[in-house]
């Protein structure tokens, strides 16, 4: 080996005006990818506490905003918060030996509300039968709880559409028409569901007999479902077609999942048999030996104008209730606001405790980070050594050393964010929900940054004691 | 004035409530262009001179001053930020991030200096020719001899333009031929205008320089310079009686 003296002299590096400038933050980020990028198993196997973190913390928050929002919107389906029920009860205790005073609500009832509460928007009243009906058209046999005698009001509040044919007027009511307009979930028990008849059923005309009476129908709701069960529909239809375009026979019957697995409150939306309250009177009530001599109603809803003076409006129907009704309490109010503190009671308590048990996890995480980064610096004393004789200062290796942390956190949420939509796949296929888990974008956002900020954290105690090394120690550690 | 100079320089260990002086009362002066060798046994204290003339650590006592500023009670920080500008190391064991090919070691101390990147190439390319490794740059130092490590090692000394070359054995891990080239490679960046300080134990490195000075028991033993009028000046030190 030979080597002769160089040639070109030392002075060419003449570098007396030496630029003056900051370790640049670019450099710690390549400097920790490559770090990171050296070590893969273990940098992969420290990102993969982040990864479940936040995937789990994402999952979590979808699925409870996918129940949320199946909540809400049943919420809405059956009429929203505004909507106020007043149900027949039976005589309190205390009251007990005025019971044959009371004589239920009456239409009597409605009249002096629709006088005495401007704030209300709309009233139905409506007559139930005591026991669910059999109904019978097209030789099949269903009974449902849902039939009623109802005013056409009724539609409105219960946010009914009629789709085919036409709801029934006064004339109708007056008259005691048999009449009456169903629910699709009627005509699929009764007439067929369209998916199996390959077009749309449209029983209108036909005549059903409800407990042997017949009634003709005269107009159908359209179709109540939820988000969920529209795109399952879809989905099923898109198949069908392919089916039948490949020349086989599209499957029959009810398929799982369908109807009551979705979301209840639709079903029952769906599962309606309305008729004038007049011909639920004359038909089914007034000629029981047990009648009483004025119509008995079953409940009363009714709608308010303004939900923010809710609590005023009920304490004014009350004592208009209470007046007509001698003082006797048998009516009692539902409303639905129960209902919503309810959901959002649960949202709370869903978010916290999966929130806790994704934060825990994303903790662990943490800790590994911060394990790794300690076993990284121990393992680099002499690294850190060198670096900080060749002009590195404390500042210098403490950002190096954080910055590797944040960078294992950064991937790690990435990728867990990636993951994300794969756990939450994986959620509803192990355990099919009526709701589809949201991912929202403030959910990954959050969970991003809960990743980021653990990085941070874990990265400081490492970096310190990085930064404090000394020198000559370690330049001489082996 | 001295480029650099140590005025009754002390740095004092405890060890147990025991005081040990590794370096007692020394003071020294270096001229810019000098090529000077410090040589003791181990435990000598020869290692304290060179932690703090190599500003990686201060004085218990004394002053350092360094082109004409005391640096003996400067913070870590500012310490780290001579050393970065003003002093290259090359050390016995060469010291290379082994996870860094030849090029991007010599950049480090540039990348801490605060330089651009496409500047920070040209200088290690630069420095790398002139130990003659251009050929080298995307090596692994695992992939080089050791006497090629310790060319990178000294392109990466010199690429801050130090005013200072501080060597510790250099030749200590190399055979004699290669030991002799590097220590060419030092006297002509003597001759270029550099101090260079060559640390050893083994006399016979030391006597490739003018200018040597011996340290035991944590004080200047003995100086020869035979720069000075070709007298092989002998100059003792005050306590040199009791030295053994």
């Amino acid at each position: 080996m030979s080597l002769e003296l160089p040639r070109i002299s030392s002075s060419d590096l003449s570098l007396q005006d030496l630029p003056v400038g900051k370790t640049s933050l670019g450099n710690a980020v390549v400097v920790g990818l490559k770090e990171i990028w050296a070590h893969k198993f273990r940098s992969a196997l420290t990102m993969l506490g982040i990864v479940l973190g936040v995937s789990s913390l994402v999952a979590m928050s979808a699925m409870v905003q996918g129940m949320e929002n199946g909540q809400r919107e049943a919420l809405l389906a059956i009429g929203g918060l505004q909507k106020v029920r007043m149900e027949a009860q039976r005589v309190p205790v205390e009251q007990r030996h005025l019971r044959d005073l009371a004589r239920g609500m009456t239409l009597a009832d409605v009249e002096a509300l629709k006088a005495g509460v401007p704030d209300i928007e709309i009233i139905a009243p409506e007559m139930r039968l005591d026991l669910d009906p059999t109904l019978q058209a097209n030789g099949k046999f269903h009974r449902t709880f849902m039939t009623g005698g109802v005013v056409p009001e009724k539609v409105k509040i219960m946010e009914h559409e009629v789709e085919h044919g036409r709801m029934f007027n006064d004339i109708d009511a007056s008259e005691a028409r048999p009449v009456c307009v169903i629910g699709t979930g009627i005509r699929d028990e009764l007439f067929g569901r369209p998916e199996d008849a390959g077009s749309e059923v449209i029983p209108l005309g036909r005549i059903m007999t409800i407990n042997g009476q017949p009634f003709t129908i005269i107009g159908m709701f359209k179709r109540y479902e939820g988000e969920q069960d529209r795109k399952q529909r879809l989905e099923r239809e898109v198949e069908r077609q392919k089916l039948i375009s490949e020349g086989k026979a599209p499957p029959k019957g009810p398929v799982r999942g369908q109807g009551r697995s979705g979301n209840f409150a639709f079903w029952i939306k769906n599962n309606t048999v309305y008729m004038p309250l007049n011909t639920m009177w004359h038909r089914f009530q007034s000629g029981l030996s047990n009648a009483p001599a004025e119509p008995r109603l079953s409940n009363i809803e009714l709608k308010v104008r303004d939900f923010s003076q809710i609590e005023q409006t009920l304490t004014k129907i009350r004592n208009i209730m209470m007046v007509n009704h001698r003082g006797i309490e048998d009516f009692a109010f539902r409303t639905f606001e129960d209902w919503s503190a309810d959901i959002d009671r649960f949202v709370k308590n869903a978010r916290m405790s999966g929130g806790l048990i994704a934060g825990i996890s994303l903790f662990v995480g943490g800790i590994g980070i911060m394990n790794i980064m300690l076993a990284s610096i121990s393992e680099r004393i002499r690294e850190i050594g060198i670096r900080k004789a060749v002009g590195a200062g404390g500042l210098d290796i403490f950002v190096q050393i954080l910055v590797e942390s944040v960078v294992i956190a950064v991937v790690g949420g990435v990728l867990g964010l990636a993951f994300s939509r794969f756990v939450v796949l994986g959620i509803t296929w192990v355990a099919p929900t009526g709701n589809d888990p949201v991912i929202t974008s403030g959910a990954m956002a959050l969970s991003f940054g809960f990743a980021v900020v653990v990085g941070l954290v874990a990265g400081i105690f490492p970096a310190v004691k990085a930064a404090r090394m000394d020198v000559i120690q370690s330049l001489r550690y082996d | 004035m001295a480029l650099l100079e140590l005025r009754n320089v002390s740095k004092i260990y405890h060890l147990g409530g025991e005081e040990i002086r590794a370096l007692d009362d020394v003071s020294l002066d270096l001229d810019q262009g000098e090529f000077v060798s410090i040589i003791g046994p181990s435990g000598s204290g020869k290692s304290t001179l060179m932690h703090i003339l190599g500003c990686l650590d201060s004085p218990t006592l004394g002053n350092v001053v360094l082109a004409g500023t005391d640096i003996a009670n400067a913070s870590a920080r500012e310490l780290a930020r001579v050393r970065n500008r003003t002093i290259g190391f090359v050390f016995q064991f060469f010291n290379l991030l082994p996870k860094l090919n030849v090029l991007q070691n010599v950049e480090l101390p540039m990348i801490y200096a605060g330089i651009g990147s496409r500047e920070r190439r040209e200088r290690a390319e630069k420095a790398l020719e002139m130990v003659e490794l251009s050929h080298r740059l995307k090596n692994r130092p695992n992939q080089l001899s050791g006497g090629q490590q310790q060319r990178v090692a000294i392109a990466r000394a010199l690429v801050n333009n130090p005013k200072i070359i501080l060597a510790d054995e250099p030749t200590g891990n190399l055979d004699t031929h290669t030991g002799e080239l590097i220590l060419a490679l030092f006297r002509r960046l003597a001759a270029e205008g550099r101090t260079v300080i060559l640390v050893t134990h083994n006399p016979e490195i030391a006597a490739v320089t003018p200018r040597r000075i011996e340290i035991r028991n944590g004080k200047i033993a003995h100086q020869v310079d035979s720069k000075l009028a070709g007298l092989d000046r002998v100059s003792k030190a005050p306590n040199e009686g009791q030295a053994s």
